[in-house]
């Protein structure tokens, strides 16, 4: 039992990634006063769009078919070194938070490439965007998990997570507080969640994420959205394992509560969403840096410990 | 307002310098181009400019014989530079140095909509991004190009024409049975706007007198025209910045105000209640009571959804600053509208020209030309539209509906301006000796207002348009015609 519950947890995430979009929208709708789309709606998208045929442009190469494969692929990889309600994911090893922001670096790496490869204006000024936001959110991201590492001496996620208990929150409070807040920010950019982007617009001049994929149809399309639920399930996961240091030692129980928590984060996106209008495209980067400070400054305090 | 009407011949006719003389010295003393046209003599064209001088209320005309071509004034009046490109277009007479000669709604035999020559700027890192004219979203369609430096634009050239069906030349040849219908279709959302211009010429022609009822009723349907499309608008701008509350509550909003305008005459946009000499629908005691009830709950509701918008500090930082327009180019270009108000420009054809019921109608609303001030003008307008509209339902005179209205004066031009929700309609008919429409000139504020938006976004971040445009929010059709 022991040995396939790692698997287990690995096919749960995969089979609950989606749900998490659906309890936003559902809470931006109740916002918004509206009855919003289904909870399972993503489900539905993706179903319909495994049966289609894509189409590619013949001004495409095999970049733009590889874009999203490769996106997926990278994710799903770094899923399974994910812990999983303070268990280790089956792949997790000694450095592993490393090699998993270089698996994001690579999804992001061909997710732009196979935008310029369509040689479109909009998906050109998409891809400069993702990059732009980049150079400030990778290093965030890397600080956050360095400063969670040193305050739990543990070299890989699950390690980490592992070390992380209640006593560590009395002990480093002021740093798990403020890497918490750096994940939360870099959650938000990196899913192109509002301030940063807007999962909702039609405008392709404001769009961010979205606009990258515009040229991809059918299946591919199905990829990224799919890739793009995995993603955010991966920065909550980070965000629950954070905050719920406590572990009870029943698996069933702590699974559950991990997935309860899972469900307040993704509600607490869609109450940000509601109540706050996009940030200004250039005023992006402060968001951002305020992301990165935060993690300097948690990796500081650790330091000096 | 409509100015009683001029026989043609009594339209002064200067030579081609003085008419630039007497053009130049008019509009840089406060005067603007509300219309500038041709209009075909036997041999020769005759150039119409009808210029209103906003300060005084006053309409002068001005007119002049040209053949082959006419000096251009728009390098030193910019205001003038679409007036000119569309006599160019419509008639062959060019105007000899207009620095952008480009067609306007791609009308000649061998045009096609949007193919022609564009503004580019170069540089190894200057990139060009061209949108439309098929849009993500359900809109009209238009071709916008910028030239743009990472995020920044550098320049925007917009190129419409795409809805050109030719409306201008199928009036001319009325007053006929489906007049009316192409006046109150010129551009679908200014329904109340273009069929009271519309019936203000013909009625002026006809020397009819409105009945005091029918002029209520009129600006009930203007009023609640600029109520539905004000909170649209407020509501679209709301979702273009991300901000879901304000957008889902006024997109229901404009709906109820809608219905308010069906209740009235069976149509949603206002179609068929307007006719020369009066309106088509009566209001009786219930439908005042049901009105009245309707106009306080959805406003009540408006108030709450617009206050949310303004007053979330992320909101006002987005629309703060954004896609700024001085008042000075306002000016210069010769906006109008809520547009030209937002720029600190005190231009309303309710208080300058006063039309129907108008005579004492008083607002200032101002601003410093951003997205801001445009969404907070139109925030201003909605409250005394709907002050306005609650006290006409409160006090409406009695009397008929509808007078008698007939042929027209022939030989003769009439002018009508009318405030619709957009800004400044103005129509102009001139009949022929039998009294029938000789020419049948239609200004949408749009067509004043789109250069507007180019400018609003030189120096501006591209990730701004849809905001901007938003904000501006023009006719394709009223300017396409």
């Amino acid at each position: 039992m022991e040995t396939i519950k790692p698997l287990i947890q690995y096919l749960a995430v995969l089979c609950l990634s989606p749900l998490l979009l659906g309890i936003i929208n559902r809470v931006k709708a109740w916002f918004a006063g509206r009855r919003g789309s289904p909870l399972l709606q993503l489900y539905f998208d993706l179903y319909k769009l495994s049966y289609k045929t894509s189409v590619y442009s013949r001004t495409t190469t095999w970049l733009f078919r590889a874009g999203p494969i490769i996106g997926l692929g990278a994710i799903l990889c770094a899923l399974a070194a994910l812990p999983f309600a303070g268990r280790p994911g089956f792949l997790a090893f000694d450095g592993d938070f490393i090699f998993l922001i270089y698996l994001l670096g690579l999804a992001r790496f061909f997710t732009v490439l196979a935008a310029l490869d369509t040689g479109s204006s909009f998906e050109g000024m998409g891809a400069s965007r993702e990059i732009q936001f980049a150079v400030f959110a990778e290093p965030a991201f890397f600080l956050s998990l360095a400063a969670l590492s040193k305050a739990t001496g543990r070299l890989s996620l699950s390690g980490m997570f592992l070390a992380l208990e209640p006593a560590s929150w009395q002990a480093a409070a002021p740093a798990l507080l403020l890497l918490t807040a750096a994940l939360f920010i870099i959650l938000l950019a990196e899913n192109s969640r509002v301030p940063v982007d807007d999962p909702n617009t039609h405008l392709e001049l404001t769009m961010v994420h979205e606009v990258m994929v515009l040229d991809h149809g059918g299946p591919d399309l199905g990829f990224i959205l799919y890739g793009a639920a995995l993603k955010l399930w991966f920065f909550g996961a980070l965000i629950a394992s954070a905050v719920l240091p406590r572990h009870s030692g029943s698996w069933l129980y702590d699974g559950l509560a991990f997935l309860a928590m899972m469900a307040v984060i993704a509600a607490g996106i869609g109450v940000v969403e509601s109540v706050m209008a996009r940030l200004r495209m250039i005023k992006v980067q402060y968001l951002l840096m305020a992301a990165l400070v935060f993690s300097v400054l948690a990796l500081l305090f650790q330091t000096g410990r | 307002m409509s100015i009683p009407p001029v026989l043609l011949e009594n339209i002064p006719l200067l030579s081609g310098e003085e008419f630039a003389e007497s053009v130049t010295g008019k509009l840089r003393s406060g005067g603007r181009a509300a219309a500038f046209f041709a209009i075909t003599e036997e041999s020769a064209f005759r150039l119409v400019m009808v210029i209103a001088r906003d300060a005084q209320g006053r309409l002068e005309i001005v007119s002049t014989m040209a053949a082959g071509s006419f000096p251009s004034l728009t390098a030193e009046l910019p205001q003038l530079h679409l007036f000119e490109r569309e006599i160019y277009e419509i008639t062959g007479l060019r105007p000899q140095g207009h620095p952008w000669l480009k067609p306007v709604r791609f009308t000649g035999a061998a045009a096609q909509p949007g193919v022609a020559e564009y503004f580019r700027v170069h540089g190894s890192e200057v990139h060009e991004v061209a949108v439309g004219p098929v849009h993500a979203g359900i809109i009209e369609p238009g071709h916008f190009r910028f030239q743009c430096h990472g995020e920044k634009v550098f320049h925007l050239e917009i190129a419409l024409g795409y809805q050109h069906r030719g409306v201008e030349r199928r009036l001319a040849c009325g007053p006929d049975a489906r007049s009316l219908h192409y006046a109150q279709t010129l551009a679908g959302d200014t329904t109340a706007g273009h069929a009271w211009a519309y019936c203000d010429t013909v009625e002026a022609l006809a020397g009819a007198a409105v009945p005091a009822r029918a002029q209520v009723l009129r600006a009930i349907m203007l009023e609640l025209e600029r109520l539905a499309n004000h909170t649209g608008d407020l509501g679209a701008l709301a979702g273009d910045v991300a901000y879901l509350p304000t957008a889902s509550f006024c997109g229901r909003l404009r709906g109820d105000f809608l219905n308010m305008t069906a209740l009235i005459c069976g149509n949603r946009f206002g179609r068929n209640m307007f006719v020369p000499g009066g309106v088509n629908f009566d209001l009786d005691a219930a439908l005042v009571t049901e009105l009245k009830l309707r106009l306080d709950a959805a406003f009540r509701d408006a108030e709450a959804a617009v206050a949310l918008l303004l007053k979330t500090n992320s909101v006002v930082d987005r629309f703060d600053a954004a896609g700024l327009l001085l008042s000075d180019a306002a000016r210069g270009l010769g906006l109008v509208g809520p547009v030209a108000r937002a720029c600190g420009i005190p231009l309303d054809t309710r208080r300058n020209f006063p039309f129907g019921p108008y005579h004492d109608f008083t607002l200032s609303a101002s601003g410093r030309g951003d997205v801001y001030a445009r969404a907070y003008v139109r925030w201003a307008e909605m409250q005394k539209s709907a002050q306005l509209i609650g006290s006409w339902l409160a006090a409406l005179p009695g009397g008929p509906v509808v007078a008698q209205c007939g042929p027209l004066k022939p030989g003769a031009a009439a002018v009508s301006l009318i405030e619709g929700w957009r800004g400044q309609i103005c129509h102009v008919a001139i009949t022929d000796a039998a009294g029938n429409f000789r020419s049948y000139k239609v200004v949408d504020p749009s067509f004043h207002n789109w250069m507007g938006l180019a400018m609003a976004l030189r120096n501006g971040e591209i990730s701004d348009f849809p905001l901007c445009n938003k904000s501006f929010n023009l006719s394709y059709c009223g300017h396409d015609l």
